[in-house]
């Protein structure tokens, strides 16, 4: 019954209760004491409440949320008021994503409240959260690629009405915020940030009272990120709530209103981020003091590892980003980054470095003086090259396999540890116990499966599986994406210590903060071209930044040679 | 020419009607298949709904009661693979298999009995003039009313999939499992309904082999029939137009390969049997080898299991 | 809400992978008493007939072997592609047409024959089944077709075969126009290995193929590649491992050993080509597999449940009248119960609500 009374529209218009009937104040106040009245507390909840401004959009109370072998959330309390731009920040597992998903109905706490717009309510799913007036952008984008922008916008609203006027919605909404979408496509003829301009306009569609925000930016160059942003102020002074998670303290200073940071399950601070340093929030963020790894400067550059010359490829696959006329080369003891957001062809340069895609033209990719387009991953790796790919679990490691068996996956080609067609189990458990001593793999044992593994310890497995195989080569996808900091931090140091050992490492990220910080010279990848490199101290996040927009290829001239510019 | 010519309307009637069977399953399959589950019981299934149907005919003499209760007998063979493959999360092509072998053994089981029985077949339509026409009447217009209700479920399925929003939210759940959970869709409700529909229709396919076109019980009477509804399924890109016009090619097939033998043409028996799944291999290379086309077409999340909180 | 939901282990339980099929053999008794009761027959004298009185007897026990040995030969083969997710269900066509090679030879050096002619007609089932086999490994490598329903279809072509050849060139000349061959000669003919019963020497090629397939799986590289291949392609992709020569080997391995199941059969316990060579060996095999826990060892005690079920459903009719077709459901059933008691594998099962009030 309280319930229904808390929610009273009059009480929405900040009327206190107490002013309208005592008994309503008393089951306001004392939900569960109607039994006895204490008129001192009364009469102090109701002068509080009548020079309160309105009642919070949101408020978490003691939130707990537990899975079988960790608690993701412990007693979190977290106030969103309308208008504001709320920064949930925390390192990749910090219990953000849990939360959220509790919020928006995916899943339900164990224990705690959750009041929205003052009234203590309970969110049974998704479509709930939407008729509160909850929408969420997800990091991983829920759309279906097979399905047209109208119909992924259609399931994502209760109601939609008929396609047409539908469409013609999408377009007056899009217009309004500046995101361009075209209904009428498939969602898989679309760039990654149009996708999130999907999710975002499925969401505004509903008048959201409150935004969810889940990492928007991790897959958007900088320039379509402060376009993002410019959206989200002008929601925000529509009166609408955004909560905005990330781990990108930049960002969230530029940003965010207030903060709240979560670490292990628990917040562990509030504050004002503009006004506290980038160091000061991943302190917070971290819990320890934070150690940006050296970079000792390259020595002379060594000779030619890995030379790629005019790497062009199709595929049966539809959904996939063709590379065209591609060109780079990795020398021994420096460190190439390639930027660029994500599905403009990472994929396809990856597969065809690994072996996984053959080439027509051996001669297009060339590993330690050989022409290797036609070679399988077995016979490159026997050149020297290690890989190490951005899909962890599913491609770098088979999840249901124990680390020992793991181990073995990619180390067959250059340890020893098969022999006469037979698996030698006993080299194999050895390199693996190698492995997780040297790399300070968290792990029951040998014997663990890579699945129980987390996403840092698994990725510190696997780049120790390859850089122990002492390789001339390495290519790196994404090293440390949803990796703790921790981890980000070591693999980081042994990625920069094996090139300093005469090693070519090409790494291939969507985060630029990593390859300035990994790369001596940085490429962006576009729509299937790659541009020129620059050497990283000569450019800057801007410029990169502009690159990976796709600014930097003009058409064929006449010889069909690419002009590039930087 | 002319007792050339007045053969082609039995023909074609004897064709839609050696299709019907496979159209029922098949356009069942693709929805069942469009929202994710590949089920490859539909052999048993058909043959549960056959018996039943035979079974219920002969005991009480209604062939109205006996479809409903093949329908209802294939539903819940469809049902029971989703119990396993959707609650327990067992391999769907496991469990599809063990439906087939399943659905042989208990169909024979129950049909032991009705062995031998004659059936009269279900009322054909007869509308006068119309199906007293010359070369079409009798194919287009003098069929049994399951024939008709085969062709009047394409375009139901099409429009129910690509019209209704229960159509689009069944589509999204065989796209992308995850993101449909996400939007808050009860992944495993809906295709729960799916794999129950395509039972369905798996047993109203049967029922109409051993009500109407046989029209009798023997063991193992689908033949394979059940096999050939999943390839069309791939053959069709899972889209229901193309599933019906499959099942016509198919339907000629058969009927081409009996009128031979019938014609009294030297090529053994056995061979020309050969052709109806010889030709579905066939079928299965020239579609299959469109890797872009599958791609494009198949639901991205078939076969694949679904746990709600992983 | 839902009262029973999974959880998921955070790793595969060793134990249940031997305690389900197990659970699953119980499961299938018990649901064997329950439908013998409606039925009408008295449930423990029918699972008595059906499951012991059959093996009581020195010949009965050799009948068992009989009929667990194609099944072995098949579901060896059968596991190994099944771990690479390579779905060969043809089996029976592939038994079939080792049935037809082998077979062939006899009739073709019939009344020529030596010390060589059994050792050929081993060579050429195996041939006539990796032929059959490789029609779908090489549909699927160069057109992606589904072997699924290739293997099946060709099921069917290679029975109507065989139905044509013992209606036309293998039928026994002297024979009354019966749809039979002659009766196999002496050279033709499997030696027995146990004498008083029909065990023959397909049994050592079985007992063969159980040693030689563990060691592949356990084993070998090959093993492991077919392992990763079968659980994670992209990680096969990525080490390397060549998808198509694992799809080429299961698929002539499954085939070979099937087409020496087929010629077993009909050099063995038949002796002749008849239309009907097995009474499904191909299929159960698909589901011995399975039970066996697509291992070799698991496969041997899994074959002789199966085998059986084969002989206590035919025991069963002549002693009670009870329908043969319980067979087929006893087989579906216990294959049912197992995939289903495999949850327990990786989820545990809790009771109770799914979460608490606050």
């Amino acid at each position: 019954m309280h319930r229904a009374w808390a929610g009273d529209p009059l009480l929405t218009r900040g009327i206190p209760p107490a002013y309208l009937c005592p008994e309503v104040a008393r089951l306001w106040h004392c939900p569960e004491g109607f039994t006895f009245l204490d008129p001192s507390s009364l009469d102090s909840h109701a002068k509080s409440h009548a020079s309160d401004a309105p009642p919070p959009r949101l408020e978490l109370r003691g939130i707990t949320k537990r899975f079988p072998g960790c608690l993701a959330n412990d007693h979190v309390d977290l106030v969103l008021q309308p208008g504001e731009i709320h920064a949930l920040l925390g390192e990749n597992g910090a219990g953000k994503s849990t939360l959220v998903k509790m919020i928006y109905g995916v899943l339900h706490p164990d224990s705690g409240t959750l009041l929205w717009q003052g009234r203590e309510t309970v969110v049974p799913d998704p479509a709930g959260a939407r008729r509160l007036g909850i929408g969420m952008v997800f990091q991983h984008f829920s759309l279906f690629d097979t399905l047209t922008v109208a119909e992924n916008i259609a399931l994502g609203l209760d109601g939609p009405g008929p396609m047409d006027a539908l469409s013609q919605r999408i377009r007056t909404v899009s217009e309004r915020y500046g995101l361009a979408l075209d209904p009428e496509r498939h969602v898989f003829h679309l760039s990654v940030g149009e996708r999130q301009r999907v999710e975002i306009v499925r969401c505004l569609l509903q008048d959201p009272k409150l935004l969810i925000m889940d990492e928007p930016t991790s897959v958007l160059t900088p320039q379509e990120a402060s376009k993002l942003f410019e959206t989200l102020r002008r929601l925000a002074a529509e009166g609408c709530t955004i909560l905005y998670i990330s781990h990108k303290l930049e960002e969230i200073r530029a940003l965010c209103g207030r903060a709240t940071v979560l670490r292990g399950g628990k917040v562990v601070g509030a504050c004002d981020p503009r006004l506290e340093t980038a160091r000061g929030l991943a302190e917070l963020m971290i819990g320890t003091e934070l150690s940006t790894p050296e970079r000792p400067p390259a020595g002379e550059s060594g000779a030619a590892r890995l030379v790629v010359k005019h790497l062009s490829t199709t595929s049966d696959n539809p959904f996939a980003t063709s590379l065209k006329d591609v060109g780079f080369e990795v020398r021994a003891g420096e460190i190439l980054g390639i930027a660029g957001v994500a599905g403009n062809g990472q994929a396809e340069l990856m597969a065809a470095l690994s072996g996984e895609a053959l080439v027509a033209d051996p001669a297009s990719v060339v590993i330690e003086g050989v022409s290797s387009g036609h070679l399988g991953p077995r016979a490159r790796r026997e050149l020297g090259l290690a890989f190490v790919p951005e899909e962890r679990l599913g491609r770098g490691a088979v999840p249901e396999l124990s680390l020992s068996e793991n181990a073995l996956l990619s180390g067959y080609a250059r340890e020893p540890l098969v022999r006469g067609g037979l698996v030698h189990f006993g080299r194999a458990r050895a390199y693996a116990e190698t492995i997780i001593k040297g790399f300070n793999v968290v792990a029951h044992g040998h014997k663990a499966e890579a699945r129980s593994l987390s996403g840092g310890n698994l990725q510190k497995f696997i780049i120790g599986r390859e850089i122990l195989q002492r390789p001339k080569l390495l290519v790196v996808g994404q090293p440390t994406w949803g990796v703790d900091a921790g981890a980000a931090a070591a693999i980081h140091k042994a990625l920069i210590g094996l090139a300093r050992s005469g090693a070519a490492v090409l790494v291939i990220s969507q985060d630029l903060d990593e390859l300035f910080v990994l790369s001596d010279r940085i490429s962006v990848l576009f729509h299937g071209r790659l541009s020129d490199s620059r050497p990283t101290h000569e450019t800057s996040v801007e410029r990169i930044g502009l690159l990976m927009g796709g600014l930097f290829a003009t058409p064929p001239d006449e010889d069909g040679e690419i002009v590039r510019a930087l | 020419m002319s007792a050339e010519f007045a053969l082609v309307g039995p023909i074609l009637a004897a064709m839609f009607a050696a299709a019907t069977p496979l159209l029922f399953a098949a356009l069942g399959e693709a929805v069942t298949e469009k929202s994710g589950v590949l089920n490859l019981g539909v052999e048993g299934m058909m043959l549960m709904g056959a018996v039943c149907g035979f079974a219920i005919t002969v005991k009480t003499g209604s062939a109205p009661l006996g479809l409903l209760i093949a329908a209802g007998a294939g539903a819940a063979m469809g049902a029971l693979f989703g119990v396993l493959t959707l609650l327990l999360l067992a391999n769907q092509v496991a469990t599809g298999l063990a439906l087939t072998l399943f659905g042989v053994g208990l169909s024979a089981l129950v049909g032991q009995g009705f062995v031998g029985i004659p059936l009269e077949g279900l009322p054909k339509l007869h509308i006068p003039v119309l199906s007293d026409l010359p070369v079409v009447g009798q194919a287009v217009f003098g069929q049994d009313l399951l024939v008709y209700l085969g062709i009047a479920a394409v375009p139901l399925v099409h429009l129910f999939l690509y019209r209704t929003r229960a159509g689009l939210v069944l589509r999204a759940v065989g796209e992308n499992h995850h993101a449909a959970h996400a939007l808050g869709y009860k992944v495993i409700r809906i295709r729960f309904l799916a794999v129950m529909f395509g039972g369905a229709m798996s047993g109203l396919g049967g029922a109409f082999l051993s009500m109407d076109y046989t029209p009798m019980w023997a063991e193992n009477i689908t033949a394979g029939r059940g096999w050939i509804a999943l390839a069309l399924v791939v053959f069709a890109t899972w889209k229901p137009v193309r599933v019906m016009l499959g099942a016509w090619l198919f339907g000629g097939v058969t009927i081409a390969q009996l009128h031979v033998q019938g014609f009294g043409i030297d090529i053994p028996s056995q061979i020309l049997s050969m052709l109806p799944y010889l030709a579905t291999v066939l079928v299965l290379v020239l579609i299959s080898r469109d890797v872009a086309r599958i791609r494009l077409n198949a639901p991205a999340c078939l076969g694949k299991l679904f746990h709600p909180d992983s | 809400m839902s009262l029973i939901r999974l959880e998921p282990r955070g790793q595969a339980s060793k134990a249940m992978v031997y305690a389900t099929p197990l659970l699953a053999v119980a499961l299938t008794l018990l649901s064997g008493f329950i439908l013998f009761l409606l039925l009408g027959f008295d449930p423990v004298k029918a699972l008595h007939a059906f499951f012991i009185d059959p093996v009581s007897s020195k010949r009965g026990i050799g009948e068992l072997i009989v009929k667990a040995t194609p099944l072995v030969l098949c579901a060896v083969g059968l596991a190994i592609g099944f771990r690479a997710n390579v779905w060969n269900i043809g089996a029976e066509g592939q038994l079939t047409m080792g049935a037809i090679a082998g077979g062939g030879l006899a009739l073709a050096f019939y009344g020529e024959g030596g010390w060589w002619l059994l050792p050929l007609m081993v060579i050429g089932g195996a041939a006539g089944g990796m032929a059959w086999a490789a029609i779908p490994a090489y549909l699927r490598i160069r057109f992606n077709a589904s072997e699924i329903l290739t293997s099946l279809m060709l099921t069917y072509v290679a029975l109507l075969a065989l139905n044509y050849l013992v209606h036309g060139p293998y039928r026994d000349p002297d024979g009354f126009a019966f749809p039979e061959s002659r009766l196999f000669e002496a050279d033709a003919v499997m030696p027995i290995l146990w004498s008083g019963t029909r065990v023959h020497l397909g049994t050592a090629f079985a007992l063969f193929a159980v040693a030689a397939g563990w060691v592949l799986i356990a084993r070998t590289f090959i093993g492991f590649q077919i392992k990763v291949i079968g659980l994670t392609p992209a990680a096969a992709g990525y080490a390397g491992f060549d998808q198509k020569r694992i799809i080429w080997l299961s698929l002539l391995l499954s085939g070979g050993l099937a087409g020496i199941a087929g010629m077993g059969e009909i050099a063995g316990p038949i002796g002749q080509i008849t239309p009907s060579v097995s009474p499904g060996y191909g299929f159960t095999a698909i589901i011995v597999a399975f039970l066996g826990r697509l291992h070799p060892v698991g496969i041997l005690l899994a074959a002789l449940l199966m085998a059986l079920s084969f002989i206590g459903g035919e025991a069963a009719q002549i002693a009670m009248g009870l329908p043969k077709a319980i067979t087929g459901v006893f087989q579906g059933m216990l294959l049912f119960f197992l995939l289903a008691c495999d949850v327990l594998i990786r989820y545990r099962v809790r009771i109770g609500a799914r979460r608490a009030v606050a």
